[in-house]
């Protein structure tokens, strides 16, 4: 099937204007099909983590949403143990105007402030809620260190 | 068949005539009788106490009136029709709101509903300026056809046609269409899709706007039938469902309650309905096993199962021995252990005097229950009975000089019938409703009379026809058939009056 112009461009501009912090390169033999790679943001309880994600560009793209998913286990409330994410533009708020650069964007911008009033980890948003206080202003409780424990873990080379 | 056998039913014959009239219509032409329905009469007059104002409408009739609703608001407002019908459709269809509020704060009320009355950017297709590049497509050839909604994102128009279509046909949106740039709130009105989108999508379009229509119209409601596409509109809010039952009738021949939505439920009313279809989803199966496989403890009354071994039983809660027999104490039946005979012994008809008070919630239930479903089940019968029917009918045209039109009588005897039996199961659960006193006891032999008249009238049709006496059993069907109906009329109407009069007493709060 013909690959559409805007997603050749789409391709190009990644790779001629990078966006610091985020990686996306798109399958030889699949051109619809990315490898990504977010890196944590500073000040995050995920800096210094490097984390993968797959973004699929479906055939009705741009008029639908690109699927992206987390392949580096994550612990944060919008995330669930398989790596989807609950992200607003990803599903009712997508606009065709929208594009990879920005979909990764908002990902990243989603590990800086996580949202545990929209959970989709019950129990990690939960973990959040109680006590995000707590957690942000000493860095050394729960969630805050068990996310930036999950990134050592996992998301560290 | 003369005349004359229909007039020596007088009035009551009268009933009878509009529902053979009614039937035999339904093979006409659909459209004119539709016609008449909205245009020449407004609401259909209620004739009984338990009859309420109602209309049909088709699809070209919800449309008339969105229009009238739309041009109304232009007028009042002093803006473009296509406007006024996206404030309305963003207001719910709620003009008096809408009007209030724009009267207060016009900016407001324009921007929440996504709307810019800008006369001179007013939508339309356009080659795109010098330099646009679309940013869907990404493509920048210079004149492409484009569009943009007043709020000045511009799209070309293949890339604006497919994201409509996309919208319309695979999200099934219509009156929440947004412009397809990232978080603008400005609704593509309907002008403009008529615009970007073939004519099939355009119908659909339209379609569902009708649909959003009827879902927010209180008055509206769409004919739960398969397939059906009216609408009913009624008058009775939701606020008076405790004291009317408003059942319509479509003009596919389905009769459902305008208040909820379910089968014709006459004479109960919605929330007993709706309690009484929670309990029966519940409890039925669970309370009949219960009542044939369980005792009580005859002390502290917990639900026990026998389930093997012998009559002596030791309740696990409050350690009571009893006897499984007779529910008698075990410490009299002394040595007797294994069989019991002690039936008349006093202890233990206390024992089961208690037994059958803490069963009598239970027997009262089922009761009720068992006499609804039983209706229900006849009323499902009804399919066969008017195969079968059909066939008699055959029958008699053959070994009688009946004609055609003469035997319709076996029809409407069963679809009167068939009525009938639904009225009666819902009187049962409006019944087991109802706190005991005098009301109840006339409701309850007014349910009795139509009971028997119905069953009596049931077993008449289930007969087999005799050749000699056809002429006899026309005359008994059409007679008990009128009774019938009568018997009918009489519980709706005395249950219709006492909602009406808020007579009834319920053991719940509704």
């Amino acid at each position: 099937m013909a690959i559409p112009k805007r997603i050749t461009k789409e391709i190009g501009r990644l790779v001629s204007e990078p966006v610091p912090g985020i990686e996306a390169k798109s399958h030889e033999e699949n051109i619809r099909y990315f490898d990504v790679t977010i890196t944590g943001p500073v000040q995050s309880p995920f800096e210094g983590g490097a984390f993968k994600l797959e973004l699929f560009l479906p055939d009705e793209y741009p008029m639908a949403p690109p699927k992206v998913r987390f392949l580096t286990k994550i612990y944060h409330p919008n995330i669930d143990k398989l790596g989807r994410i609950c992200l607003d533009i990803l599903k009712d708020k997508w606009s065709p105007a929208l594009q990879i650069r920005t979909v990764l964007l908002s990902i990243q911008a989603l590990l800086s402030a996580p949202n545990p009033d929209d959970p989709l980890a019950n129990d990690v948003a939960q973990n959040w809620k109680e006590d995000e206080q707590g957690a942000i202003a000493k860095g050394t409780l729960a969630p805050w260190s068990a996310s930036r424990e999950w990134t050592q873990l996992y998301a560290s080379n | 068949m003369s005349e004359d056998e229909y007039d020596s039913f007088g009035e009551d014959g009268e009933d009878f005539m509009d529902a053979s009239d009614y039937e035999l219509s339904d093979g006409n032409d659909d459209t004119s009788d539709m016609d008449d329905d909205i245009f020449a009469e407004d609401m259909r007059k209620p004739r009984e106490a338990y009859e309420v104002d109602y209309r049909v409408l088709d699809v070209a009739a919800i449309r008339a009136m969105q229009d009238s609703e739309s041009s109304q608001v232009e007028g009042i407002l002093g803006i473009e029709k296509e406007h006024a019908a996206t404030l309305l459709r963003h207001f719910r269809w709620n003009k008096d709101r809408l009007i209030e509020r724009y009267m207060d704060a016009p900016e407001a009320v324009l921007q929440e509903a996504g709307v810019i009355t800008d006369i001179h950017t007013a939508p339309r297709l356009e080659p795109a300026p010098a330099g646009f590049c679309c940013a869907i497509c990404y493509d920048d050839e210079p004149d492409m056809s484009s569009l943009a909604l007043r709020c000045g994102h511009r799209f070309c128009k293949e890339c604006y046609s497919e994201y409509m279509t996309s919208k319309i046909q695979k999200d099934g949106e219509s009156r929440r269409i947004q412009c397809a740039a990232t978080d603008c709130k400005v609704i593509v009105d309907e002008h403009t899709v008529s615009l970007l989108v073939t004519k099939p999508v355009y119908d659909k379009y339209r379609t569902l706007l009708t649909r959003t229509y009827v879902d927010d119209n209180a008055r509206l409601r769409w004919c739960p039938a398969p397939g059906c596409e009216y609408a009913v509109e009624c008058p009775v809010p939701q606020a008076a469902l405790k004291s009317v039952v408003p059942t319509v009738h479509c003009n596919c021949g389905n009769s459902f309650c305008h208040g909820c939505g379910s089968e014709d439920h006459m004479p109960c009313i919605c929330a007993l309905v709706r309690l009484w279809l929670r309990k029966c989803a519940d409890d039925s199966e669970t309370s009949n096993w219960i009542h044939v496989n369980t005792k009580e403890c005859t002390r502290c009354n917990s639900t026990i199962e026998k389930n093997g071994g012998c009559n002596h039983m030791t309740c696990r809660k409050c350690q009571h021995e009893f006897c499984w027999v007779c529910l008698g104490p075990w410490s009299e039946h002394g040595t007797n252990w294994y069989s019991c005979n002690r039936f008349d012994e006093a202890s233990s008809k206390d024992a089961r005097d208690t037994q059958a008070k803490s069963r009598q919630q239970l027997e009262r239930y089922l009761h009720y229950y068992n006499r609804y479903a039983n209706h229900d089940q006849s009323a499902h019968l009804d399919k066969e009975l008017h195969n079968k029917t059909e066939k008699k009918m055959e029958e008699m045209q053959q070994t009688s000089d009946l004609s055609w039109i003469e035997v319709q009588f076996l029809r409407a005897a069963v679809d009167n019938l068939v009525q009938c039996r639904m009225t009666l199961k819902w009187t049962y659960a409006f019944a087991y409703y109802l706190a005991r006193d005098n009301q109840t006891e006339m409701f309850e032999n007014n349910q009795r009379d139509l009971e028997m008249a119905v069953e009596q009238l049931s077993e008449m049709l289930e007969q087999p026809i005799n050749a000699n006496n056809i002429k006899e059993l026309k005359q008994n069907v059409l007679d008990k058939s009128t009774y019938v109906a009568k018997r009918r009329e009489v519980l709706l109407n005395d249950t219709a009056r006492g909602l009406a009069d808020d007579r009834w007493r319920y053991m719940v709060d509704v």
